[in-house]
Formats: structure tokens, C-alpha cells, sequence
């Protein structure tokens, strides 16, 4: 006893946070020596093992530019560069890559369009890694008219769909609140269908980037982070309505436009992730920009209209609000498709694609309760019909669009 | 000749390397073979032309070669000296002597691009043997890598002296030396190599180099060159990254090999390269007289093309009728394009 108040009064005499610090101190300085004396007592066994990832391809007339990214342990130097099995004179932005270092590696190559071209970089060990251009097309240069059209693309298959899918309000207002529910879990159900989607696709992309960077871990990452994010804003509001409510000021919006805020939220991320595959293809030149994929587009985006507007059949219709939740929905199509197509990178884009699947997630969540009935079940055979049908008709109007 | 485009380019590839924020080294490296196109043009007549030409080939072409340049001094041997260097021995009571030794060394096979390699001699290819057709040669062997290695050489001799694992002197285990004893027959261009197995990787990694039997009668003086033609896997996925003549890629690109014009050239052509079915020697703007593995004194080609499987070998002899700088390269593409590829720069 005595021995413990002693040592409470020492601990009162300094602020408790000195304390929380000591672990770190300890651990700076035992890191600070063992690098100090190079990690004694350790051996590193084996040859270096060296991982470049290629990160980006860019073709103009007569030149090809990689932008690569030392995605391992040990340092990489590339040495020389050979395209089709013949070396080529190249230059490179620097020539010693450590951990997740990134270079640009510019060589004059006259390129045919339309050919496939293997492209191998020889390192200081004789290693090699390969990368394959496949269909070699120029990238078009990130000017105004390239930032225009990729406005327009947002636009087209973004904000107009949407726009489009939320004209089916008043409809929702006139029929039966049965209907209402079943429309609510067709909304689910097609929700469901993008979250998967976004997962599968993020996971993909994820592959291309350094697994350095996480990999596939990068899209359940964004995907956590976004739900809980979500979760959150979801909380916030609902606090911030209470507490209006309390203090007599009437329904601040109501418990509709709440959840459709949070849809939209969560679609406009989710169309961010659309965006960038889009404006990615397009700049590596692998999209067929034509009528069908915008129309597919398009028709798949329709029923996001119709997923923010469910939640607020009842009540009273706010027009400037409805506007503001379809563009929070549909323009980050947009700004998707000018990062995908100017600074695409794969890990962001898998990280992207993690962050939709999360909101989407979250939406469900804040939508279900709208879709249970009278007696309180979830899944009564409307719901199933309805969650059925969004499943089937995204799956129907994505074979319009494959990228 | 007018240096304008020249210094137009140089120029270009300066300000974009200092654009790119590129260090000045690769910039310089690249520069280097580009010169050397120009300068190959400047013994040529119809200057006018083949400057415009030249300079076409700037701008719609790709560079042609590696970028930058293999020391000497990093690898401990010169593709340069390699050529004219002939190792005949010491003759001993009669006997013509060498004394090899098998090392593990890492070596530079493209500029910036290592190779764990197996020599004789510290070298790739091996010291070029020459002796004299009649003559009792004797090898001191004595291995000093981490792998048991043979020699063996083409030529007539006992089965015991063959280098082969299992037959007479067998495998040379590490530490270990050997000797082999053998008459020098028949007269012609030869090679050696180790047989231990695997024998494509006891190959591949270096272990082999020429041998040249003198006839009794000797042949006519000339300017004779050894050429090795060989081959470099580096990401062991057994086929070759690196492709040359004596072990460094575009090395006589960068410095060409200099011959007189009128005088007799003789070339010791051998070929070794692993992994690939055949290979080639082509040279620019001239004919040879080809002796297939040189056992006879009467050429049976006039060509300016060979084509060589493995263990292949023949006496090439011409005379360059024009002074400038004239190719020579394997005409399979791909291979002269990954290093297989030099000028003859011929000078009163």
C-alpha cells in the first residue's frame, strides 16, 4: 500500500501523457540501433529479389513511356530496354529505384498502331520484366477538348440517367405503399449487384498496381473505410434532426430525405469508381467510344435515379433538394472520368472501386427498414420478387457495357 | 562533313533528358552511338545523299544498340584485345604447355547489365589455345569454382583425354586439378568447352573458348581475328537476352574493329551459342573465303553470309577494297539487334 501511493504521488507530480510516451521513446531507439549496427545477428539469405510494377503506358508517335514502381524489397535498376526483342535507346527519370520508388522510363520506338508490342526491361542483375502493349494506340493528351469530352462522357452517362430515374417520383407517390416496398427492394437488390461488381472489378484493377501498395487489401480497405465513414454521416444526421426535433423546431427534412441523401452519397462515390474505368479505358484507347456503351450506360445508371428517389415517396417533394441529391449522384462521373483518364493509377482506382462498394453497402443498410411490411418481416415475398428483379435487371443492362 | 544535324540532335536529346529531370549520364550514353552513325558515314562518297539519308533515319527509326558502354576494366578483359590475343603456350621438353584455371566471375555482358559467369581464365570466352599441327600439347587444369567442370576439346584424340563425366579424367571436382595430354590434330579452327552436365548451363555460363590448329605448312600472314560467337541467358529462362561477338553486346558498335584496307583479314569464326538452333556471320559490302572448320587449305565458299549450328567453325578471309566502316552482324535480326552486331572500320 505503501509502495503504490507513493507511486500514484510520482505520477501526479508529471502529466499522465509523459507516460504514454515512454513505449515509443523505447521503441525509436531500439530501431534507431539496430539500424545503427545493420541489423545484427540477421543474415539475409538468398539473391535480391526485384519487382518493378508498371504502373502506366503512354504512347505518342514514335515514343513509348512507362511509368513503373520498384513494388519489392530491394532496390532495382534497370539497365537496358529491349522492345520486340531488340534493345532501344531509352532515358529514365532516375536509375536507382528503392522501396516504392517510381520512375519515368522514356524510349524512341517507332510503334506501329495497332500492333502488339513486348516490351522487356533488363536490370544491374540481368533480371527481367516483361510487359505487354497490346493494340498500341496513341494516348490522348490531357488538353481541353480531352477534359471537354470527358465532361460530356460524365454527363451522358452520369447526371442525365440519373436525372432521368428520378422523373419516376411523382409516379412512386401515386401507387401503393405495397408497391413502394417493392420498389425499395428492387433498389436493394440493384444496389447489391454495383457493390459486388465494384468489389470484383476493384479486386482486378488491384492486380495491376504494386502489391506493395496492398493489392486486393486496398479494396476492402476503401470499402471498410467508406461503410463506417458512412455510418457515421448517418449517425451525425440523425443526432442533428433529433435535436432540432427537441428543440421544437419541426422535421428538420424528415427521416426520406435523409436516407436519400445517403443513397445518392453512396451512388456518387460508387459513379466515381464508374467514371474512372471509363476514362481509364479511354485513355489507354482500349474504349470503343460509340452510341452502345453510353446507352448502356445509361439504362444502368436509370435505376440509381430510381433507388434515390424510393425513400422519399411520402411526404413532400422539395425540388431544389431532388436536383442537389442527383448531381451529388451522377457528377462524380465526371471528376471520375478526368482522374481515370489523366493520372489513372490501378491501386487508386482498386482503392476507389473498394470506397463505392463500402457507400453501396452502407445504403442498404439505411434502406432496409423501408422495404419490411406491415407486419415487420424483411424478406416477404414482394421484397424477394423486388431485390430479384434489381439483380436481374443490372446484370441485363451491364451486357451493354463491358469495358 | 556539315555537323549541323548532328548537333541538332544532340541538342533535342539534351534538352528533353533536362526536361525530364534525367541525369546527364544516360543522355551522354545515348549519345554516343548515335555519333558513331555519323561518323560512319564520313569515309562514304556519295556524301550528300547519305547525309540526307542519315538524317531520315534519325527521326523515323529506332536507336540501334544498347545504351552506354561496358568498361574493360569492370570485366577484367577486353572484347577489343580478345580479338588478335592468341595464347600459345610455353613449350616445355618438347611439349606446348598451358596452365587453365576455372573461376567463378561476375561480368558485364550489356553496359549496366552483371552476369554470375564460369570462366577459364578469368575471361569469356577462354584464352584462344594456338599451336601447331603434330604437336604434343599439355593442359594444366585446376578448377577453382564451387562445381565440377571438364575440358573438352575437338579434335582426335584417346577416349581418357576427352573431358567428358565418367571416362578417363572425368568431372575435375572443386580444388581439384587435372592434366590433359593430346597430339594437335587435325589443322583447322576447333573449340573447348566444359561437359559436365547440365551442359547447356556449363556451357551457357561461359566455360568455352577457341582453339586454333596451325598446318605444318603455315598459312599465308594476315590480320587474324578470333570470334566468338556466344550468348547470355541472365534470367535463366534459357534463352539469351544478351547476344555478341566475344561476350559483350554492340561492343565493336561502340568500337569497331580496325583492319587495313588491302590486307588480307583472316577470322577464326567460331560459334558456341546456347539455347538458339543456329547462327550467323554477315558482313557488309565484301565477300570472304570460307573454310568450313579450316581442315582444308582450299576455300570451299565465296559468300558474305555463313550459317553455324552449335560447335560449328571456319576460317573466314578477305580484304576490304575500300576504306569506311562497313557491318558485320549475325543475319538472324533478332540476334544482331540483341548485341550481335559491330563495324569493321577499315583505314588505309
Amino acid at each position: 500500500m505503501e509502495a503504490r501511493s507513493a507511486a500514484a504521488r510520482t505520477s501526479a507530480a508529471r502529466p499522465a501523457w509523459i507516460a504514454g510516451l515512454v513505449p515509443l521513446a523505447a521503441l525509436a531507439v531500439a530501431i534507431g540501433l539496430f539500424i545503427a549496427f545493420d541489423a545484427p545477428g540477421i543474415d539475409r539469405t538468398g539473391v535480391p529479389a526485384e519487382e518493378l510494377a508498371i504502373e502506366r503506358t503512354v504512347l505518342h508517335p514514335g515514343q513509348i513511356e512507362l511509368h513503373v514502381r520498384n513494388d519489392g524489397a530491394d532496390p532495382v535498376r534497370v539497365r537496358q530496354m529491349i522492345v520486340n526483342d531488340g534493345y532501344v535507346a531509352f532515358t529514365q527519370s532516375d536509375d536507382d529505384l528503392g522501396r516504392l520508388q517510381g520512375a519515368e522510363i522514356d524510349a524512341d520506338y517507332p510503334w506501329i498502331e495497332g500492333q502488339d508490342y513486348e516490351v522487356v526491361l533488363l536490370t544491374s542483375t540481368g533480371a527481367t520484366i516483361d510487359h505487354t502493349i497490346e493494340a498500341a494506340s496513341e494516348t490522348p493528351d490531357a488538353d481541353l477538348g480531352f477534359y471537354g469530352l470527358m465532361l460530356l462522357i460524365g454527363v451522358y452517362v452520369g447526371v442525365i440517367p440519373v436525372a432521368i430515374g428520378m422523373l419516376w417520383l411523382p409516379w412512386l407517390r401515386g401507387i401503393d405503399p405495397r408497391w413502394v416496398r417493392f420498389l425499395l427492394a428492387l433498389t436493394v437488390g440493384l444496389l447489391a449487384f454495383l457493390a459486388v461488381e465494384a468489389l470484383l472489378e476493384g479486386s482486378e484493377l488491384a492486380g495491376d498496381g504494386p502489391e506493395a501498395f496492398g493489392g486486393a487489401a486496398l479494396v476492402w480497405l476503401g470499402a471498410a473505410g467508406a461503410y463506417l465513414a458512412l455510418a457515421g454521416v448517418d449517425g451525425w444526421l440523425r443526432g442533428r434532426r433529433e435535436r432540432a426535433e427537441a428543440d421544437g423546431g419541426g422535421r428538420a427534412g424528415g427521416l426520406g430525405y435523409h436516407a436519400a441523401f445517403l443513397v445518392a452519397l453512396g451512388i456518387g462515390l460508387h459513379n466515381l469508381g464508374e467514371g474512372l474505368a471509363i476514362g481509364s479505358a479511354y485513355a489507354i484507347g482500349s474504349l470503343a467510344l460509340g452510341a452502345a456503351l453510353v446507352v448502356g450506360f445509361a439504362l444502368h445508371n436509370t435505376t440509381e435515379g430510381l433507388a434515390i428517389v424510393a425513400p422519399v415517396a411520402e411526404g413532400e417533394v422539395r425540388w431544389r433538394r431532388l436536383a442537389a441529391l442527383g448531381l451529388l449522384a451522377g457528377a462524380p462521373a465526371i471528376l471520375g472520368a478526368w482522374i481515370g483518364a489523366s493520372a489513372y493509377d490501378p491501386s487508386l482506382a482498386a482503392l476507389m472501386f473498394g470506397i463505392g462498394a463500402g457507400a453501396i453497402a452502407q445504403v442498404i443498410v439505411q434502406i432496409a427498414p423501408g422495404v419490411r411490411d406491415s407486419a415487420g418481416r424483411l424478406l416477404h415475398p414482394l421484397a424477394a420478387a423486388g431485390a430479384l428483379t434489381g439483380l436481374v435487371l443490372m446484370y441485363l443492362t451491364g451486357l451493354l457495357v463491358a469495358i | 562533313m556539315p555537323k549541323l544535324p548532328s548537333t541538332k540532335v544532340s541538342r533535342r536529346k539534351l534538352l528533353g533528358g533536362a526536361a525530364a529531370g534525367t541525369a546527364a549520364l544516360p543522355v551522354l550514353h545515348q549519345l554516343v552511338p548515335h555519333q558513331g552513325l555519323h561518323d560512319a558515314l564520313e569515309g562514304e562518297d556519295a556524301l550528300a545523299q547519305a547525309h540526307e539519308h542519315a538524317v531520315a533515319t534519325h527521326r523515323g527509326a529506332a536507336h540501334v544498340g544498347a545504351v552506354g558502354s561496358v568498361d574493360p576494366r569492370v570485366n577484367g578483359f577486353d572484347p577489343a584485345e580478345i580479338l588478335r590475343d592468341f595464347d600459345e603456350g610455353t613449350v616445355r621438353g618438347g611439349v606446348r604447355e598451358w596452365d587453365v584455371v576455372a573461376e567463378e566471375k561476375e561480368i558485364e555482358v550489356a553496359p549496366g547489365v552483371g552476369y554470375a559467369a564460369w570462366t577459364y581464365n578469368g575471361r569469356v570466352p577462354g584464352p584462344t589455345l594456338r599451336a601447331r599441327e603434330g604437336e604434343r600439347l599439355r593442359i594444366n587444369f585446376t578448377n577453382g569454382t564451387r562445381h565440377p567442370h571438364t575440358m573438352h576439346f575437338h579434335g582426335i584424340h584417346v577416349a581418357a583425354m576427352d573431358g567428358v563425366p565418367g571416362v578417363g579424367i572425368g568431372n575435375v571436382a572443386p580444388g581439384r586439378s587435372a592434366v590433359y595430354e593430346f597430339d594437335a590434330t587435325p589443322f583447322g579452327v576447333h573449340l573447348y568447352h566444359c561437359h559436365t552436365t547440365p551442359l547447356a548451363e556449363h556451357i551457357a555460363k561461359g566455360l568455352y573458348g577457341a582453339f586454333v590448329i596451325d598446318p605444318k605448312e603455315p598459312r599465308p600472314p594476315a590480320d587474324e581475328l578470333v570470334m566468338v560467337m556466344n550468348g547470355f541467358d541472365t534470367n535463366f529462362d534459357r534463352s539469351n537476352e544478351v547476344y555478341a561477338v566475344n561476350t559483350v553486346a554492340f561492343e565493336y558498335m561502340n568500337r569497331p574493329v580496325r583492319v587495313s584496307r588491302g590486307e588480307l583479314v583472316r577470322i577464326y569464326l567460331v560459334n558456341v551459342l546456347e539455347f538458339d538452333l543456329v547462327n550467323s556471320f554477315h558482313v557488309h559490302a565484301n565477300f570472304f573465303d570460307y573454310y568450313p572448320t579450316g581442315t582444308r587449305l582450299e576455300p570451299r565458299d565465296h559468300t558474305d553470309t555463313v550459317v553455324l549450328g552449335q560447335g560449328e567453325r571456319g576460317i573466314l578471309e578477305l580484304r576490304f577494297p575500300y576504306e569506311g566502316k562497313y557491318m558485320f552482324h549475325a543475319h538472324v535480326s533478332e540476334f544482331a539487334e540483341l548485341g550481335w552486331m559491330g563495324f569493321f572500320e577499315v583505314t588505309a
